[in-house]
Parts: C-alpha cells; sequence; structure tokens
C-alpha cells in the first residue's frame, strides 16, 4: 500500500512540475525554486507532515519534500535552542542531502568527462 | 521595421500560431510513471532499511542519499540527461534533479579547474534553491519562535 | 562614385569570384540529408582536444586551411581573414587562426557572421583593397550549450521551437583573379538590427524572422528584383518556424516566396530521424551549408542565381537574464554563376 500511495503522489508531483515547465516556460531552475519554497512553507505550516506520514517517500524523495525537511528542522532547533534555531535548523536538517550532493559531484567531476550529444 | 506595419502584439500572435505546443497529456504521462517509480524506488530502500532495524528519520534519510549517488553517477556517465529528456520533471522534481544539477555544472566545467570550475559552478543551478529554500526556513522559523513566545 | 543602391545594397563593379570553399563537420551533420556535399566529416566533435572550444578552433583552422587548399593559392596570397563564431569574444575563430600567420579581422553577427564577412570581404575585394580574402564561420553544439543553456549533462527538456546548433565551420575564398567569372558574389544587402519584442530563448526563429524578412524585402527594393529572380533564396538558421513567419510576413507585403524559399536550418537536419525539432542553427548552420551543398549545387548549375540571408540574433546570456527581448539581423548575399 505505501508503494502504490509513494508512485501516485510522488507521480502527481512531478506531473505539477511537467505543467508547467511546458505552460509556462519557466526554467527548470525557476520551478525547481518554487518546490523548495512551497514545500518550506507548508511544512511551516505543519501541513506537508501529515502529507509526508501519508505518501512516505512520494511526499519525501520530489524537492518539496526538501523544503519540508528545512522547515521541519528549523522548527525542532527553536525548540532545543531557541532563536538560535532559526539558523541552525535548516541546514542541519538537510546537511545529508547538500553534503552528499556535494559529494558526489565532487566524485563525479574527478572520474568523469563530460559527453556529447548525439 | 521600415518594411512592414506589423505590431509587437501581432507578431506575437504571429509566433504562437506558428510555434508547436508541447506534447503536455503525453508529457505527463513520462512524468508521473518516471517521477512514481523514482519514489517507489526510494520507497522501496526505506521499507529495507526499517526491517533491518534502522531507525525510520535516518531510513529516510539514508534513500535520499542513495538516490543522490545513483543520480551523480548517472550523470558522470551520461545517462541522466537521457532519463530526464524522456521523463521530464519527473526526473527533475525529485532530489534526483537537485543531485543532477549539481554533478552536472560541476562535470562540464571542469575544463576551467578544480577552483573556478568545479568548485564555482557547482552551484550554478542548484544553488538557489538553497539559497531560498533556506530563507523561507528563516522566515518561519522565526515567525515559529515568535508563535512560541506568545503561546509559552 | 559611391556603388550603393538604394538604403542598404551594394552592387559590386566586378562580382567578387568564390573560387573555392570548404566544409568540415560534426557527426550528425554528417548524417544529415546533406551530409555528402560536406568535405570532411568528424567522427568525435571532441576532435581529440582538450575542450569543445579547443575543438571548434580545430575546425576553424581545418577548414580554413582545406579551402586555401582547394584554391590553389598559397598561404601567402591569402591577403586577410575574415571570419567569427559564437563563443564569448569569438575566442573559437581567433585561436583558430593563430597558427596560419595571415591578418585577421574578426567578424561577429552572432549567426550571420557568414553573411557579414562574405559581404564585407567582397567589399574589400572590390573595392581593390585586397586580391583574396576568406570568409568563414563556426559553431560547436557543445561549447554553444554550455554557453548559452545548460551543462550537457543537465537534465533538460528541449521544447519544439529549439534549434540545434550546427558543430563544424565553413569557409569560403573571395577572389578577383577570374575577373568576375564563375560563382561570384554581385550584390550584398546589409542588414538592421529588427527587434519585435521576442523573449523566448527557446524560439530563435521567431526572434531573427523579422530580421531575415526586412532585409529580404529591402534587397527586394534596393535591386529592382523580384523574388523569381533567384533559383533558390535561402535564410541561415531561422528553422520551421522562423521560416514560416517569413513567408507569412513577406506575403503580407506583396512578396510570393514560397516556391524558391527554404532555411539552412531545415536542409542541413531529418528533424523526423535526428530529433533537432525545430531545425539547425548555429554561424555554421548557413556556412557549411552553403560551402558544402550549396556551392557544389552552383558548380553543377542546378542552382544558377542564390541568395544567401544568414541570420542572427544578437542576444548574450546577461540581456537574456535581464529580460531583454531578443534582436535579429540578417545580411543577404546574392551568389550568381555568371559565365
Amino acid at each position: 500500500m505505501i508503494f502504490l500511495k509513494a508512485f501516485l503522489i510522488g507521480g502527481l508531483i512531478c506531473v505539477i512540475g511537467q505543467i508547467l515547465i511546458d505552460k509556462t516556460k519557466l526554467t527548470p531552475a525557476r520551478i525547481l525554486v518554487m518546490f523548495v519554497v512551497i514545500g518550506c512553507l507548508l511544512g511551516g505550516i505543519g501541513v506537508y507532515g501529515r502529507f509526508a506520514e501519508f505518501a512516505g517517500a512520494g511526499a519525501t524523495i520530489p524537492l518539496p519534500g526538501f523544503g519540508y525537511l528545512l522547515a521541519r528542522g528549523v522548527k525542532e532547533e527553536v525548540n532545543r535552542s531557541g532563536l538560535l534555531g532559526v539558523l541552525t535548523g535548516g541546514l542541519k536538517m538537510t546537511a545529508a542531502g547538500i553534503s552528499a550532493a556535494v559529494l558526489f559531484g565532487l566524485l563525479a567531476a574527478v572520474a568523469f568527462n563530460p559527453k556529447a550529444k548525439e | 521595421m521600415d518594411n512592414s506595419n506589423i505590431t509587437k502584439e501581432r507578431f506575437s500572435q504571429m509566433v504562437d500560431k506558428s510555434s508547436p505546443n508541447s506534447n503536455i497529456f503525453t508529457n505527463c504521462c513520462k512524468a508521473f510513471a518516471i517521477g512514481g517509480l523514482i519514489c517507489v524506488f526510494a520507497q522501496a530502500i526505506i521499507q529495507w532499511l526499517l526491517r533491518m532495524g534502522v531507525e525510520k528519520d535516518i531510513a529516510s534519510t539514508l534513500s535520499s542519499v542513495s538516490l543522490i549517488f545513483l543520480a551523480s553517477l548517472l550523470t558522470g556517465i551520461g545517462v541522466f540527461d537521457n532519463l530526464a529528456k524522456f521523463g521530464g520533471a519527473g526526473a527533475i522534481v525529485p532530489i534526483t534533479g537537485f543531485a543532477n544539477a549539481v554533478a552536472a555544472p560541476a562535470v562540464e566545467f571542469k575544463k576551467e579547474g578544480f577552483i573556478f570550475g568545479v568548485g564555482a559552478k557547482m552551484f550554478v543551478i542548484a544553488g538557489p534553491v538553497i539559497v531560498y529554500g533556506l530563507a523561507t526556513s528563516w522566515v518561519i522559523g522565526i515567525i515559529y519562535w515568535l508563535f512560541n513566545r506568545i503561546g509559552g | 562614385m559611391s556603388k550603393k543602391h538604394g538604403n542598404q545594397t551594394v552592387f559590386f563593379q566586378q562580382p567578387v569570384s568564390i573560387i573555392a570553399a570548404a566544409s568540415i563537420v560534426g557527426p550528425k551533420e554528417g548524417q544529415g540529408p546533406i551530409g555528402k556535399y560536406f568535405d570532411r566529416v568528424v567522427e568525435d566533435v571532441l576532435w581529440d582536444c582538450k575542450s569543445w572550444e579547443q575543438a571548434e578552433s580545430k575546425f576553424v583552422s581545418d577548414a580554413i586551411k582545406l579551402a586555401i587548399q582547394k584554391s590553389g593559392l598559397l598561404d601567402t596570397e591569402i591577403d586577410c581573414i575574415l571570419a567569427g563564431d559564437l563563443l564569448n569574444q569569438i575566442i573559437g575563430t581567433s585561436f583558430g587562426v593563430r597558427d596560419l600567420n595571415r591578418p585577421f579581422i574578426g567578424m561577429f553577427g552572432a549567426c550571420s557572421t557568414f553573411g557579414l564577412a562574405m559581404g564585407v570581404g567582397s567589399m574589400l575585394v572590390d573595392g581593390g583593397f585586397y586580391n583574396n580574402v576568406i570568409a568563414s564561420a563556426s559553431s560547436h553544439f557543445c561549447a554553444a550549450e554550455k554557453q548559452f543553456r545548460f551543462p550537457l549533462e543537465f537534465g533538460s527538456q528541449r521544447p519544439p521551437s529549439s534549434t540545434w546548433t550546427v558543430t563544424g565551420n565553413g569557409a569560403a575564398v573571395l577572389s578577383n583573379k577570374t575577373g568576375g567569372k564563375g560563382i561570384c558574389v554581385t550584390a550584398y544587402t546589409a542588414g538592421k538590427v529588427v527587434d519585435m519584442g521576442i523573449t523566448d530563448i527557446n524560439n530563435m526563429g521567431a526572434a531573427m524572422a523579422p530580421s531575415a524578412a526586412d532585409t529580404l524585402i529591402t534587397h527586394f527594393k534596393d535591386t529592382g528584383r523580384n523574388p523569381d529572380y533567384y533559383d533558390l533564396i535561402i535564410t541561415g538558421d531561422l528553422g520551421y518556424i522562423g521560416h514560416e513567419l517569413v513567408l507569412k510576413i513577406t506575403q503580407e507585403q506583396g512578396y510570393h516566396i514560397s516556391s524558391n524559399y527554404t532555411d539552412c536550418g531545415i536542409k542541413i537536419f531529418d528533424r523526423e530521424t535526428q530529433d533537432t525539432h525545430s531545425g539547425g542553427s548555429g554561424c555554421a548552420c548557413s556556412a557549411v551549408t552553403f560551402a558544402g551543398y550549396l556551392y557544389n549545387q552552383m558548380q553543377n548549375s542546378a542552382i544558377g542565381k542564390l541568395l544567401l540571408l544568414p541570420t542572427g540574433a544578437l542576444l548574450s546570456t546577461t540581456s537574456a537574464q535581464q529580460g531583454e527581448s531578443i534582436p535579429g539581423i540578417c545580411h543577404a548575399v546574392a551568389i550568381e554563376n555568371i559565365s
């Protein structure tokens, strides 16, 4: 059941992205920014958390899930260390993801060369 | 233009009429399938880790990290762009798209050296995501802190 | 006395002969419908170089050398090289000609560069300043993607209105040595910058079409020629969308060109099998289509009178990010086989 939910919800979020790309001519970078900001706002008001409980990876793997993690991190750190948590929470919660992207990006640059397109 | 009295507005309409639209329905179906499958794959990793006795949040993080690894690898060997060409937002919107947005310029700008090429260009596409994601989180954090003060 | 006719056109007193032309392209162009007309098809677009930019320079130097060789002239007889490309500060060209040891006048007209170089080169020859000059233009798909769009491995979908940058270099040797006989440049209409407010960087054909129509109509007015004077009227890299728009604009002004008008971007790729969407683009699009296919067609008399209109989009990444619209330019070069 969780797999079906992950598939449907994850797929639907991507469909929204696809419609934005094809209809609005927004660049992919803008769409990614929008998704993260929206996920973060929904996380802030507590909606995305419940959504993630329901849809599992279908909600956490698409980029709004990254935004949700930022919001969740900030809230947890504010609870723990007060106002300082505003600065530390977001990156703390997303550290693994960002760090992994930099690490594997760097390794890819070391190991591979750009390839031509056919 | 001296040779024609076409206005910009009318020309814009002519362009719209002459330019083919993307096949949105087909694109959406592909995005749904690829995006859905990527999430199912991530969920499978989570379920497997949970069965190994890993804590839920850690399982979720490890699953994201695995996807980031795979997307970076596929970017390096030149497969990810084909996946995204087929799947569109289905490949870009999941965390795989973020990883690709970091790895692709890192590989491409290797020729400009590891400092100004790889190091500086790595966030040329993904940087805004972090900047505005973080900015939103600060706003949320401050509001949350204020609510706590008033409520507490 | 000025050789200018009408507003923007010059007629050459003694038509300037194109004594040789050479083209080198990448594999995709080689597999296209006019692939067999190119002098050389390189199997790997990196061509044993360290970067796309270096590879582009190799296309430049090798095609120019080949053109000189085909012309039978000595290197020292080439008075000047007029050439350009799309990369910032036209490094593709200037690095390509640095070992050729000939005077170099860098040209920039974005993808219209080949027309600009042919036109100005013919003026220099007919003006009596030079005997033999080279007109040349290049582009490289990977280098252009990297500079103007995204890194190659970045996952993005190309919209249907987008075009595919041609990899290659086309070069022509302009000379006064045939005394105005053979395949000659007879007239040149320099284009104006025309901007109809298009901002979509994935629809260059639409952005450049008004400038092409403008130069084309001006050419007819200045020369008093009709569309059927030419066996073929061919724009540089408008692709399918820009081609359709030029037809519409000229039709409205009373010029019926549909029977003998096409575009190099339509000729060079097969959009059904090569996934090139709206067609080919880039400085090399018109340069290699002329130096390969069209020059050949003129040599064997399949085309007697040709109007070549390379088109360019004069934007930069900075102007695009600042929300500026995309100005276009188009230079018309009349080429005729004079017996």
